[in-house]
């Protein structure tokens, strides 16, 4: 019937492949996008706050919550004894992460108890009427600490090695060894942790929490409560920001809700205040990286020795899973023919870390571009030189195996690295640069290119798998459900494409409904850069299913065969015949064509063996590479960062808007944590920089004067994923190791360029003065 | 005065507001999310720095109607009378249709996560309502008080500059169409009577004028002055303190007179850093640029220079330049006036010569003498919205022969007060302004200061960097060489 419609649309609106908007990109700017604590309330909402410690180390003698209990409009009042069945909230299943502290502080404002109130207000006066008596038990808070206290490890260590290390060590024409301190960041997500728990019927609950990982809360939930896991619905639309802020450490604040809400029997939420969520909730690791490099006087390495000591805080959380990152991407780009990694998690006095974008990676990828810079200082050569010397080689060429003994079979970095230094006129302006250099006294420059290369999967193994559920409407309407979350990176309009490709219908066809564990069980954390692999493979699994019943029923009604009936723009094709979409859908229904249909779907080919250090962890690389130029100002520090290029690969791109817009975010965010952001505890324990007053991330007069952001069109996974894309999501945040590397050659031009500048990180204006200070005084 | 008395009457959006019961410190976004269920404005840090709260509050000045952006997080609901509250649920026209800012935002892909969407919409287009095709700088200095953790802010710029190009129009914009309907409307609930609401324990007065202020201080000399509350807010939000009266001060319009005449600037207890800003940074451009730094915009439209004179924080920005220009204070009460140098109004850290039932009501700063040299400079970790690690403020005079004839050097963050730098002064009177002077004299800030570490800085940069800021000046002054990192043409 309806032809003319058809020929005049060639293609739906909005397939795979093309720049759509954010799906609630309307809703954002006209606020009306609801986060949790903007959905309506049940009547009888009470509000919880959490009751802080203030030490970092101690033993609770005694608890006086008189004052607490009798603060008027408090309803009641919760300690470790009142958690049901648990008082553990462990994700690693240590047993080591009480939901509130039990006798024992081990971080300065561990939460020991929770006030529930009729107002968040009232809960959060009466938390600060509490009088806890301490026995004070020593601290230490740093890595130097730790080690200095012989701290235990939150958890088993790992050894990454290949060849011999030590004897090539020795062997090696030149050899060099230094000490890396990298800083630690906060997420600083826009929306704070936030929990809202209704209670239900016999031992249901429903909470809504702002996670990345529903399942997780699902369980924690239940697990505390003494429940099955079908007792307990988690549901999240919508995060503002996640970071990996919330894979984990939404878990207090959602047990508590739901603890409080059953005792009760009424709605409670909890939403901690910026400070408090800052104070209570994991940062990124800071590390300290000892490595012992040999190499020639060309600059090839040889081989490479590491350590890579964590602050890993008082549990283990997810510290073991983020120090094996670090080891897997401590070789960066670079092919190490004899190497050894260790990973040392220390355990200190602090909050416990967490996940935050590249989960580790980044720091183990700064500490190989320190070895880098390093040779090359050493060489007299341009840092770029010795790179492209190390790079891994094409498959095959033997150069190409990793420390943990995987094979680099896509790789694509010289392809990269070679059109941005050509297109970002690299060579040139670095000649610039020191030209510049020779005749300004105070102000300096740098510029420096960086390559990545980061390993897509999650490294336990078993987390590489998803679920969808699709339903397709009498009326031809999609309602999509997967158990991805969204927290801005789009991966709901990307699974959204992947439909409307799959189907052939305009994306306005499909509902994009909120994550629940009601929906789609035992799903993943949307981590790992995995969300829409993982998701977009599940949706379209779904979709497969539903489109072969259809298929069939088509083939049958219309008797023909099966290869005549296709999915074309909002039409069914059979034979010569157009069905409208709507039309066909209606007639599979009379015809009791189940429309609805759960997909899934596991990565292939990837296994790991802890034990042994070998195996496949990673389905496939994501590839990148940065310039970055900068001035400094060697009279106080402080910085610009005048010009950035970036090509990135991103396979064969689901969506070019969202995903230029995780290359450009990622770049500054990456950009925060090596330069501003700064997290400082004082000499009692105490986080010191735990609003935004204090904790420093970059505002637009941060980001770069000039930001140059391409996508490699011509790239393509050479892996099954969904439409040969690749992931998005953390690879762009290693990107800025640039900027850290032009802020040390504007140092080094203060001694001529004849000393690495060794700066740690965050490379505040602080340590940029000191540092060229340092550099003069060797000098002279 | 001590009875109840009017209401704090205001408008929301379309909506004319009376409110009889207000709490003392009750904000702007609490009434605005729990009671009005406006929930587009959004909490991010409750305490001005990450702007997710920001609207626009529209207000009288003269027979001018201006809006400004302001942070509903730190903006207490009983300071709001007689102004025009607009928020994000305003901008969107009946249909749905969005308006330019966002649809903007939208085309430019400008938001991720989306919280501090909003906020940063209300940003746009309060700059947007100002500043026909605004450069990059002015929007960056828009943005200063929002944060973004997703974009890297690079397409919220791009929307800005695309929105900046199209004109409002009277005919689709809202503030426009409504303006003298609303004009008319705020003229109408305009009073000088003072507002006194709320019993003991919670009391809250809106004096009508200076001398209703003076009578009111007199009568609760414990009361707290709040102009701006960019500071009290705070202790509100994070300290959850009870004050017990609250006086709010930023309507009263004879505090917020500028007054320039031979002898220097006038400046009202009341005046904004941003109404401050075009007569500072005319007679002082270093000082107008230490502004631009100051706070975000919505802070610097709410802040006063009074306020961060009143408080004496040994790390506030004004008080150092204000110090080396040989400013004065001027404080009032019921007994009458009297008029201190400023740096003798800092005593101590957390101790300032205000006695009960004073309160600041101009700042008087004199002309610069022809000749003179004057600069302010100040190191945060962070370039904007940042506080200083330290502020270090110099003038000096020169004769003839290039010989010092007078130095007046002040830095904050250095100690417990903002402080001059009197051993140095010393060291560099009387001696040959060059470089061989300033390095004798950098040995001189150990003796006039002993910083401390936190985790703004250590006392070793802080020390360093000092000594610095003085060659910096010196080499600014003696001209020639760079010695400031350019952000945009001509502007360090």
């Amino acid at each position: 019937m309806d032809k003319s419609t058809f020929d005049e649309r060639k293609t739906i609106a909005g397939p795979m492949h093309s720049a759509l908007r954010h799906d609630s990109a309307h809703k954002h700017v006209s606020g009306t996008a609801d986060y949790i604590d903007d959905i309506p309330e049940p009547a009888g909402t009470l509000h919880g706050a959490l009751g802080m410690t203030d030490r970092a180390h101690a033993e609770i003698v005694a608890m006086d919550l008189s004052e607490v209990a009798a603060y008027p409009g408090v309803v009641c009042v919760l300690t470790a004894r009142d958690m049901p069945y648990s008082n553990d909230i462990s994700p690693s299943h240590l047993d080591d992460e009480p939901v509130l502290a039990d006798g024992l502080v081990q971080f300065h404002g561990q939460p020991a108890f929770a006030v529930i109130a009729e107002t968040r207000d009232i809960a959060r006066r009466a938390a600060s009427k509490s009088k806890i008596t301490y026995r004070d038990l020593p601290h230490f808070t740093d890595i130097t600490e730790a080690l200095e206290n012989g701290a235990e490890v939150v958890t088993k260590p790992l050894t990454l090695a290949r060849g011999d290390a030590e004897a090539e060590l020795e062997l090696s024409p030149r050899r060099l060894a230094g000490r890396m301190r990298i800083g630690g960041q906060e997420h600083f997500y826009l929306e704070g942790h936030i929990a809202l728990a209704i209670p239900g019927e016999d031992d249901e609950i429903t909470v809504w929490s702002s996670t990345q990982h529903p399942s997780e809360i699902q369980h924690m939930v239940s697990h505390v409560l003494g429940v099955p896991s079908n007792a307990v619905t988690v549901q999240v639309r919508r995060m503002g920001g996640g970071f990996g802020g919330k894979e984990t450490q939404g878990s207090q604040f959602a047990v508590l809700a739901a603890v409080a809400a059953k005792k009760l029997n009424r709605a409670v939420k909890i939403r901690p205040d910026r400070d408090e969520d800052m104070t209570a909730t994991g940062k990124r690791h800071d590390f300290l990286v000892d490595y012992d490099a040999g190499f020639d006087d060309e600059g090839r390495i040889h081989a490479v020795k590491a350590n890579y000591a964590a602050r890993c805080g008082y549990s283990s959380d997810l510290s073991g899973p983020v120090t094996d990152r670090a080891l897997f991407h401590a070789d960066s780009s670079y092919f190490y023919p004899h190497v050894k990694l260790t990973s040392q998690p220390l355990k200190t006095h602090t909050v416990s870390n967490t996940a935050y974008r590249g989960f580790g990676g980044p720091q183990g990828m700064i500490g190989a571009e320190r070895i880098i810079e390093e040779i090359a200082y050493a060489l007299g050569k341009d840092p770029l030189e010795i790179r492209k010397l190390n790079f891994y080689g094409e498959k095959g060429a033997g150069r190409d195996l990793t420390p943990y003994h995987q094979q680099v079979e896509d790789n694509i970095i010289h392809r990269i690295v070679a059109e941005l230094e050509e297109s970002s006129d690299y060579q040139a302006r670095r000649e610039a640069v020191i030209d510049f250099n020779k005749s300004s006294r105070i102000i300096r420059r740098g510029i420096a290119l960086m390559p990545v290369k980061f390993g897509i999967s999650f490294t336990m193994t078993a987390f590489n798998q998803a679920g969808a559920l699709v339903h397709v409407y009498q009326d031809g309407s999609i309602h999509l459900n997967h158990g991805g979350t969204e927290m801005g990176q789009g991966l709901y309009v990307k699974v959204a494409q992947v439909l409307a490709e799959s189907f052939q219908v305009d994306i306005s066809n499909v509902k994009i409904t909120a994550t629940s564990t009601g929906k789609v069980p035992n799903t993943s954390a949307t981590a790992a850069s995995s969300g829409s692999d993982l998701n977009g493979m599940a949706a379209y699994d779904a979709a497969r299913q539903i489109k072969e019943r259809l298929v069939d029923f088509a083939a049958e009604r219309w008797q023909t065969e099966r290869e005549n009936v296709t999915f074309v723009p909002n039409h069914v094709k059979i034979g010569e015949e157009l069905v409208p979409f709507p039309d066909f859908i209606s007639q599979a229904y009379f015809a009791r064509i189940q429309l609805s249909a759960a997909g899934f779907y596991k990565t292939p080919k990837i296994h790991w063996d802890r034990n042994t250090g070998r195996g496949t962890p990673f389905y496939y690389f994501a590839y990148g590479a940065a310039v970055s130029e900068v001035s400094i100002d060697t009279l106080t520090g402080e910085y610009m960062v005048d010009r950035v290029d970036v090509l990135h690969d991103v396979g064969k791109s689901l969506n070019p808007a969202i995903d230029i817009g995780q290359v450009e975010g990622g770049f500054v965010q990456g950009m925060g944590w090596l330069t501003t952001e700064e997290l400082w505890w004082d000499d009692k324990g105490r986080l010191r920089t735990h609003a935004p007053s204090t904790y420093k991330i970059p505002l637009a007069s941060d980001r770069p004067r000039i930001f140059n952001v391409k996508l490699a069109e011509w790239a393509e996974n050479a892996e099954m994923t969904i439409g040969r894309s690749k992931a998005v999501g953390e690879p762009p945040f290693m990107l800025p190791i640039s900027v850290l590397e032009a802020l040390s050659m504007a140092v080094a031009s203060v001694a001529d360029y004849r000393e690495c500048p060794r700066l740690d990180t965050p490379a505040t204006p602080e340590r940029v003065l000191m540092a060229v200070e340092r550099l003069r005084a060797t000098k002279a | 005065m001590t009875q109840s008395a009017g209401s704090i009457r205001f408008i929301l959006n379309d909506r004319d507001i009376a409110l009889t019961s207000v709490a003392p410190t009750g904000t702007l976004l609490d009434f605005l999310r729990l009671e009005r269920r406006l929930t587009g404005t959004k909490e991010g840090c409750a305490e001005g720095d990450c702007g997710a709260c920001t609207v626009l509050v529209g207000r009288l000045r003269g027979d001018d109607l201006i809006y400004e952006s302001v942070n509903a997080c730190i903006r207490f609901t009983g300071s709001l009378n007689t102004t025009h509250v607009v928020t994000v649920e305003h901008l969107a026209a009946k249909d749905g249709t969005l308006h330019p800012v966002q649809q903007a935002m939208v085309d430019y892909h400008g938001s991720q996560c989306g919280f501090c969407t909003p906020g940063i919409v209300m940003s746009l287009y309060g700059l947007w309502l100002s500043k026909d095709r605004p450069s990059r700088a002015a929007i960056e200095k828009a943005l200063q008080g929002n944060l973004c953790r997703c974009t890297g802010y690079e397409p919220i710029v791009k929307a800005a500059e695309a929105v900046g190009r199209t004109k409002p129009d009277a005919l689709f914009e809202p503030l426009l169409k409504e303006r003298e309907d609303i004009k008319a409307r705020l003229k109408a609930m305009r009073s000088d009577r003072t507002i006194c609401l709320g019993d003991a324990g919670a009391r809250l007065i809106v004096p009508g004028s200076t001398a209703d202020l003076a009578e009111t201080l007199h009568t609760y000399p414990q009361a707290t002055v709040i102009a701006g509350s960019t500071d009290v807010g705070l202790w509100v939000t994070k300290q959850m303190r009870d004050l017990d009266p609250v006086v709010f001060i930023n309507g009263i319009e004879d505090l917020q007179s500028i007054q320039t005449n031979g002898d220097g600037i006038t400046i009202g207890a009341g005046v904004t850093y941003s109404a401050a800003f075009d007569v500072i940074s005319a007679h002082y451009p270093t000082f107008g640029r230490l502004l631009d730094r100051l706070g975000g915009e919505q802070v610097r439209n709410m802040g006063t220079i009074g306020g961060n004179v009143a408080n004496g924080s040994p790390i506030g920005d004004t008080p150092p330049p204000l110090i080396a220009l040989d400013a004065s204070v001027t404080l009032r009460s019921k007994a009458g006036q009297r008029t201190v140098p400023l740096e003798n109004y800092f005593i101590e850290y957390g101790r300032q010569d205000r006695r009960p039932g004073e309160f600041v009501e101009s700042i008087f700063v004199p002309n610069l003498p022809d000749g003179d040299h004057f600069a302010v400079y100040k190191i945060s970790k962070r370039r904007d919205e940042d506080i200083s690690a330290l502020c270090g403020a110099f003038r000096i005079a020169l004769d003839g022969n290039n010989r010092v004839t007078s130095a007046r050097i002040a830095f904050g963050g250095m100690a417990g007060t903002p402080k001059r730098a009197a051993y140095v002064e010393a060291a560099l009177i009387g001696q040959l302004w060059n470089e061989e002077t300033v390095k004798a004299a950098q040995t001189a800030f150990e003796q006039d200061f002993q910083p401390l570490t936190d985790w703004r800085a250590t006392a070793a940069y802080r020390m360093l960097a000092a000594k610095n800021l003085l060659m910096r000046f010196f080499l600014e002054t003696s001209g020639g060489e760079a010695v400031q990192i350019q952000r945009f043409e001509g502007v360090a």
